[in-house]
């Protein structure tokens, strides 16, 4: 009955999934948009598909994968002929070969129609790339009941009377973003003009010390995310908050207004945000093909700008919307419009991108009070000149073919020392009929598990980026394990990156395996009447995908909005920020993968305890042994053997779990939470793609790992282990 | 044949059993009242899991209200989910059940290194192996399909599979397959006709591990698919909680919809889950 039902199942699909092809020419257009700008999308390519015999498939791509999905797939031609991206991404984009000129997508009579600045952006040594779409920039929105008239100055706005439990200002103080304008109004920035960190020197330390004021007196929320500032906003306790267009889309009803950002008192200047034009670009592929221009044209135009506007809810870089009746009534879009022309475009040089993480990193620790911002800043810059570091001079790739070539002959000389061995002939002929049933398993994990894994093993050698490697030899592994000449227990090093390895691995591992046999004792009392439903929910933290529960549980430690601080609340004690402190980040870690790993050991308790005789038990029970002692003396030492395997497996997996510290704590505060693997998955992915320093990263890993569990494997003495194999051949009841 | 308890005890043993069942299911209740909550997470945080305005938009909405090109996308997302995970199960089982065997069974030369190989795989995190896997898969024309993810998957879970189906087959007492082989079958077919039977809870677990780590994944899924229509469920999962703009209502809903088939395997799996979970002969 199931198999027929699956046979069906089986049968549908595969029908299913063979229909549609299209005669039509096909245009792939991605974008990282959501929501209102997603609908203005689709409207526009239905409309255009409607006009032109063109068939138009769209892929939205979260915005965290997008900027990596478009670097893998573009150059090997599995990528879009065209996407929508911000400006500020162009450089790496071009080093990368992502995007070409223009062209004829954008006309030299149209120049005029577009906004000066956001065509300045998008032109690199003259040659302009990509069509503007919109400007995105933020903004300030005041509550209309609560400040009937804006004053000067920030210093002024901060000071204004806040309803109970309010705040006079909200916006997210940790990010960078955030910061920017309040750098500008300082006289400082966070690149400079020939490309240097710019948070720096007096100007960036005040900034930063008006701000960390404001959040000692308490005049800022902790830890503001986009959803707190959203609430407190629209619920009318703040004053003011400073954001950008999509917030106006959640405000309801209330009534607001929005206006530039105000000026900085202490300086005089005003406050000037960061500037992101977002533009459709073309790929080498899709610029050669007149149906990709011609839709990529399109969408710049009035007509679809008109719709992107009203719809999408965008500040436009079409200048010709902007006369029409429909947007001239449009008082939040037009408030937007005149605040980018304060706005300073953000710099389209790679080195911007390095700047994000270290000015995040001080920006959160100066405003939590840890440190004084002249030294904050100084070890940002630091970073921000670590990650982007040039490879070192390629040497000689001598030493490397030597090595190999050894390694190769020394394998090749064993095996033929084995082969000519007396017995061997014999003992191969005996496992013949052996290689029969492993054959294919072997071909097929060799190609597609262990020949990705040798390559990538082989990175480890190579630096730059993935289309232009460069052999650099041994010096990623040098640079990691003399903590790139830094402190060897400093911030960042491998040294102390292991040690939170190690501890997280053990915490886990006691707790899996602690929590795991107690329950798996206590439910294998036969009494227990309802152990059969206490086994089901308990194993349901196993059947729940990890990412869903990670993600579950980051949001329970929330500052605000959280379950735990809600229960903290409760039983009188104060609010925790979680993800503030190491401990705590750590523990919230721990406690995230403890629930998620438990019922494993739990199920392997129960299994291994099925193994162990009752007669060996009732014995010890005879002889007057306590109950304590039996499961000390008896149970235990029967036990453990008998999971070891599955420990083993399990420290493994926890040792690489990357789901959970990435998705959990993210490394905060500053990094510190993070273990060996989510530090690989940063230089691979946040920190100017260094692949070969991941990959030398994954390959100490995997010795690390290797030499461990064959030290855990060393704890099983023989003899035991052959007694339990012959406990194992006993018969098991038929099922 | 167990004596009788004091009440004290009985206590005792629930109490502590209550407190782990209450922490198993305090963030999975959370997870619920969220997906049924039509206001986002509300005011504040509360202690009880109780959905705010409760409805079933965010259900809607994961199941085809957000879907503007009316082709009910979703339905074609949950087909390539169920398909890809099933052919994983039955191709990861069918390419390490005769190898776990060999391996319980025969000695032979290269078990050893291959052992050793099999337990190296799994300790190589993936953020390395994942640019080459891309390339090789681009070589073999197997990018963007799911006959590719279903490749991948499936030779990532044979390792494991194949150590926990190892153990399985020790355990079975060779007198099984020997008496068969005096009642005239061949080594295969005595494999095929006792062992295998014998071993089905084994199996069942194995692929029920298999389908599993296919359903739950989705780094490399959102890595190797670049058409909406191939993309399988926890890519589309994944689009709803962004940086900036946190559906958390709906993915929710979504995180409900994706895990559920998977707690009724469990269910059903339940007690096969005990006995059949060797994690058996991992000892490097």
């Amino acid at each position: 009955m199931i198999r027929a039902l699956l046979l069906a199942a089986f049968a549908v699909l595969f029908v299913s999934l063979g229909a549609g092809c299209g005669e039509e020419p096909k245009i792939v257009f991605w974008h990282a948009y959501r929501g209102d700008e997603e609908t203005a999308l689709i409207k526009l390519t239905k409309d255009y598909e409607a006009e032109h015999k063109v068939t138009i498939e769209l892929l939205s791509v979260p915005f965290d994968a997008y900027a990596a999905k478009l670097e893998s797939a573009i150059p090997h031609a599995h990528g879009p002929d065209a996407f929508i991206d911000a400006h500020e991404r162009l450089g790496s984009d071009l080093q990368n070969r992502l995007v070409a000129p223009i062209g004829d997508a954008l006309p030299e009579k149209d120049v005029a129609v577009f906004e000066p600045a956001s065509l300045n952006a998008l032109t690199i040594a003259g040659v302009r790339y990509g069509v503007p779409l919109s400007e995105k920039c933020i903004a300030l929105y005041v509550n209309e009941d609560l400040v009937p008239k804006t004053p000067r100055t920030i210093e002024e706005l901060v000071a204004l009377p806040v309803p109970v439990g309010g705040y006079p200002l909200v916006y997210e103080a940790g990010t960078p973003f955030y910061h920017a304008p309040f750098l500008s109004a300082f006289g400082a920035s966070m690149l400079t003009a020939d490309g240097q960190f710019g948070m720096v020197g007096e100007g960036a330390e005040d900034s930063l010390r008006l701000v960390a004021g404001w959040q000692k007196n308490g005049l800022l929320p902790e830890e503001p995310s986009g959803p707190v500032v959203k609430e407190l906003f629209s619920t009318g306790k703040a004053n003011a908050a400073i954001s950008g267009p999509w917030l106006a889309g959640d405000l309801g009803k209330m009534r607001f207004r929005v206006e530039p950002l105000p000026l900085v008192g202490k300086t005089g200047q005003r406050m000037r945000p960061l500037l992101t034009v977002e533009s459709a670009f073309l790929t080498p592929g899709g610029s050669k093909r007149e149906e990709v221009r011609a839709f990529v044209r399109y969408l710049g135009g009035k007509q679809a700008s008109l719709v992107r506007a009203s719809l999408g809810r965008q500040v436009v870089a079409n200048k010709q919307a902007w006369e029409e009746p429909a947007l001239q009534n449009d008082k939040v879009l037009i408030a937007f419009h005149a605040a980018t022309k304060d706005a300073d475009p953000m710099p389209t040089s790679t080195a911007m991108r390095a700047t994000w993480v270290p000015a995040q990193e001080a920006i959160r620790k100066v405003l939590r009070g840890d440190v004084e911002p002249k030294a904050a800043l100084e070890e940002a810059r630091a970073r921000f000149l670590d990650a982007l570091k040039p490879p070192p001079s390629p040497p000689s790739p001598t030493p490397l073919f030597l090595v190999c070539g050894l390694v190769l002959a020394g394998l090749a000389l064993l095996m033929v020392k084995r082969v000519r061995e007396p017995g061997f002939k014999a003992e191969f002929r005996r496992g013949r009929r052996a290689y029969a049933y492993v054959l294919h398993a072997a071909v097929i994990i060799l190609l597609l598990v262990v020949l990705p894994l040798v390559l990538g093993a082989l990175t480890s050698f190579f630096a730059g980026t993935r289309d232009q490697p460069q052999y650099v030899g041994l010096s990623n592994y040098v640079s990691i394990l003399t903590a790139r000449g830094g402190d060897l227990l400093g911030h960042g090093s491998f040294y102390l990156t292991l040690l939170v390895t190690v501890l997280w691995t053990l915490c886990n591992i006691a707790l899996h395996v602690g929590i795991g046999v107690l329950l798996g004792v206590l439910l294998s009392r036969q009494w227990l009447r309802l152990r059969a439903i206490y086994r089901v929910l308990l194993i349901i933290p196993w059947a729940v995908p990890n990412y869903v529960t990670a993600l579950a549980w980051k949001g329970m430690f929330h500052r605000q909005f959280g379950a735990i601080n809600a229960i903290l609340k409760a039983l009188g004690a104060e609010p925790v920020s979680f993800f503030s402190h190491w401990s705590t980040a750590f523990a919230a870690n721990v406690a995230t993968n403890v629930w998620l790993g438990f019922p494993f050991m739990m199920v392997v308790t129960l299994g291994a305890l099925t193994s162990i005789p009752k007669e060996v038990l009732e014995a010890a029970e005879v002889d007057g042994a306590t109950r304590w002692q039996r499961f000390r003396h008896v149970t235990l030492p029967l036990l453990l053997p008998n999971m070891l395997p599955a420990v083993v497996l399990g420290t493994v997996w926890t040792f690489n779990m990357f789901n959970v510290v990435f998705l959990v704590s993210g490394g905060e505060p500053d990094g510190t939470t993070d273990i060996l693997v989510s530090e690989a998955y940063r230089w691979a992915f946040t920190r100017n793609s260094q692949y070969g320093y991941a990959a030398a990263y994954a390959v100490i890993i995997m010795g690390l790992l290797f030499v461990m569990t064959r030290m855990l494997g060393r704890l099983t003495p023989k003899d035991v282990d052959k007694g339990e194999t012959a406990a194992k051949d006993a018969p098991k009841g038929a099922h | 044949m167990e004596r009788t308890p004091s009440l004290a005890e009985r206590i005792l043993v629930n109490g502590l059993v209550l407190v782990f069942v209450v922490f198993a299911l305090y963030p999975v209740l959370w997870v619920i009242s969220l997906s049924l909550s039509s206001s986002g997470m509300g005011e504040g945080g509360s202690v009880l899991p109780i959905p705010h305005d409760p409805s079933l938009a965010n259900f809607k909405m994961v199941l085809g209200g957000d879907d503007p090109q009316k082709t009910w996308l979703f339905g074609r997302q949950l087909a390539n989910s169920l398909l890809v995970s099933l052919l994983t199960a039955v191709v990861a089982i069918a390419i390490a059940t005769p190898c776990a065997y060999a391996l319980a069974r025969f000695r032979f030369v290269g078990k050893e290194a291959g052992l050793r190989t099999l337990l190296v795989t799994q300790m190589f995190p993936t953020v390395a192996s994942a640019v080459p896997l891309y390339l090789l898969l681009d070589a073999l024309g197997l990018l963007d399909s799911r006959l590719g993810l279903t490749l991948v998957y499936a030779t990532t879970a044979v390792p494991f599979a194949i150590f926990q189906l190892r153990g399985a087959f020790e355990s079975i007492p060779v007198d099984l397959e020997e008496a068969a082989m005096v009642d005239g079958a061949s080594r295969f077919e005595a494999f095929i006709r006792v062992v295998l039977p014998a071993a089905r809870p084994a199996i069942s677990v194995t692929a029920l591990f298999a389908f599993m780590s296919a359903w739950n994944e989705f780094i490399l899924a959102a890595t190797l698919l670049s058409r909406e229509s191939a993309f399988t469920l926890p890519v589309v999962l994944q689009r709803y909680v962004g940086e900036h703009d946190a559906q958390w209502g709906v993915f929710a809903a979504g995180a409900i919809i994706v895990s559920a088939p998977v707690m009724l395997l469990f269910y059903v799996a339940q007690r096969q889950l005990v006995s059949g979970l060797t994690a058996g002969g991992v000892k490097g």
